[in-house]
């Protein structure tokens, strides 16, 4: 996703010099693509996040469009308060750019897992938050939104081959995508977990369960009425996402289901409990944490059986 | 009740101070200390440093009060260029006024909302960049505190300040020597302030933070064009004007009794 948003972001800085591309001395191998192409617009302001937070306040004041680039625990989380007060509480076009939203930097520990960044970002009404599911929507997600006059959270993956069946790269503000249709239960997902939920339909079908998978990029603006009129569908609602139960997609459907009325059962599968050290792979975390597509298929049977006739 | 003071032909320090008792009075709050501590600062910036025909201007110098805490300072030198009605003023800290005890950037004339200490010097070296991109000779100024370089931030904006030799920002510190809850030399040590920001690779000088003449001459002698980011380490006193404030720990959160209200103004009238 990073590269297709870096290389993106290149050619639309081609034909706009008011973007602006900042790092906090991350995105090796990634952002050079940017950096040959457009010195001039690009700037390593060295480790240190709140100064760039600080920096791309000033410079939008000016009628720049600064995206800020780092790990996403180190682009929201380190400097909250300096996007909170600045490109929020001003409403200035600032972009926060932050990679590996999940496990994606499994080995690296837990100070590299974002796991609440979504939940954090989610309770500021005035910045839009988008979490795309696979590279190609990571593109058109940047395509469709990289002028809005709002700041912007984009939480990006560093996968750049796997695709969500189904998406095909279609990005819409405030809607889902439905990539999969069913009748025995739907599958919400936040961003990446995408590509483990549509697996585990398949593994649900070749059962003879069908599930509906839904994508969710567009967190804020909220897909309020898209959720409502397909979670209405279904008796079983289960979402997924790499983050913490609080806050992500879960919270989100959970008010859509509690606000509109409608009669289903849901099941959040996401990180339940704080960090404890561990790390491993993607792969293991997310297995280890009921998000991978055996365990969400594992949700989907036990479900199934418990649904009350 | 307060006793009624007109915004006379004054110098515009004495007007600043003024408004600042009158309304911090009326609005029963306090900050008033911190506020008497930079009249003179924002006399000089607004009564001549700053190139400033209108906030719409987008090639206006940028002033931000990185030490939010004292807006009614702001807020009087705002009015007295004509850009805050006296009935804005006097909604200061009212129900639904943009005049909160910090600067907010939906107010006209104020460039960036602060209130957070540490968080100014940042925008405005991006301020600052965006002037240098943008091929304008236009200048900012960032109005800190002493206490407000406890915050590491501070030091991150002024690394990379220097680094990209910033010649068009200038930082004014107000060492008024105390903060909060006590004195710096008892907080956290700030002494040396001049060699920290020299070390840092900025064009520092010293002056008195109440010399009007003196602050507004030297921000004249400085090279904007070329060379490194400017601090003006400016020595005041906590609640100039106002003797029973001067240098008291309380007048930082302190409002003022109708008595002391009549001796203050007696005193800044004198």
């Amino acid at each position: 996703m990073r590269d297709t948003f870096i290389r993106t972001l290149s050619e639309l800085a081609s034909t706009d010099p008011r973007i602006l591309l900042l790092t906090a001395d991350l995105g090796y191998t990634v952002l050079e693509t940017f950096a040959d192409s457009h010195p001039e617009q690009f700037f390593n302001v060295g480790v240190a996040e709140q100064n760039m937070v600080g920096l791309a306040t000033g410079l939008a004041e000016a009628g720049f469009i600064p995206f800020v680039y780092s790990i996403a625990t180190f682009a929201s989380l380190r400097p909250y308060e300096f996007i909170r007060n600045g490109p929020v509480m001003h409403r200035f076009p600032v972009r926060i750019v932050g990679i590996g939203g999940g496990f994606e930097y499994g080995s690296a520990g837990p100070t590299h897992h974002a796991l609440e960044d979504v939940g954090a970002w989610r309770m500021q009404p005035d910045l839009c938050l988008i979490a795309p599911a696979d590279f190609e929507q990571a593109g058109s997600a940047l395509r469709a939104t990289w002028d809005l006059p709002s700041p912007i959270y984009y939480r990006l993956g560093k996968n750049e081959k796997a695709k969500v069946p189904g998406l095909n790269g279609e990005f819409e503000l405030g809607h889902t995508q439905l990539v999969r249709d069913g009748h025995d239960l739907v599958i919400v997902a936040l961003g990446g977990i995408a590509i483990e939920a549509v697996a585990a339909a398949e593994l649900l079908s070749a059962e003879g369960i069908e599930a509906a998978v839904v994508v969710v990029a567009s967190v804020n603006p909220a897909p309020v009425d898209d959720l409502a009129a397909t979670l209405a569908r279904f008796p079983i609602v289960i979402t997924a996402e790499a983050h913490y139960l609080v806050g992500g997609v879960g919270s989100l459907v959970a008010e859509v289901i509690a606000e509109r009325g409608i009669s289903c059962r849901l099941e959040r599968c996401g990180v339940r409990s704080g960090a404890h050290g561990v790390s491993g792979s993607e792969r293991f975390l997310n297995n280890a944490n009921g998000i991978s597509s055996q365990a969400l298929a594992d949700t989907a049977r036990r479900m199934l059986v418990s649904l009350p006739i | 009740m307060p006793t009624p003071v007109h915004d006379g032909p004054s110098p515009m320090h004495q007007q600043i101070r003024r408004i600042v008792l009158r309304e911090s009075k009326r609005a029963n709050v306090g900050h008033i200390g911190s506020a008497l501590s930079i009249a003179d600062l924002l006399a000089a910036l607004y009564g001549g440093i700053l190139k400033i025909q209108t906030p719409r201007d987008p090639q206006r110098d940028r002033f931000i009060l990185s030490k939010g805490h004292a807006a009614l300072g702001l807020y009087a030198a705002l009015h007295l260029r004509g850009w805050l009605t006296t009935e804005q003023l006097a909604t200061y800290c009212g129900d639904g006024s943009l005049l909160g005890v910090h600067p907010e950037h939906g107010l006209f004339g104020v460039d960036f909302a602060t209130g957070s200490l540490g968080q100014g010097l940042s925008m405005g070296a991006g301020a600052a960049l965006a002037g240098r991109l943008q091929r304008s000779s236009r200048r900012v100024f960032v109005l800190l505190s002493d206490a407000e370089c406890n915050e590491g931030s501070v030091w991150e904006a002024a690394m990379f300040a220097a680094h990209h030799k910033l010649s068009n920002l200038v930082g004014m510190i107000d060492v008024n020597a105390q903060q909060a809850l006590g004195y710096t030399k008892d907080v956290l040590d700030l002494s040396h302030m001049a060699d920290r920001w020299s070390a840092f690779g900025w064009d520092v000088h010293e002056i008195d933070g109440h010399d009007v003449a003196a602050i507004t001459d030297a921000v004249g002698k400085l090279d904007t064009i070329t060379g490194p980011p400017h601090m003006l380490i400016a020595k005041t006193t906590f609640g100039k004007g106002v003797s029973y404030m001067q240098g008291q720990i309380k007048w930082h959160y302190w409002p003022m009794s109708d008595e002391e209200y009549q001796l203050a103004v007696s005193e800044i009238e004198n």
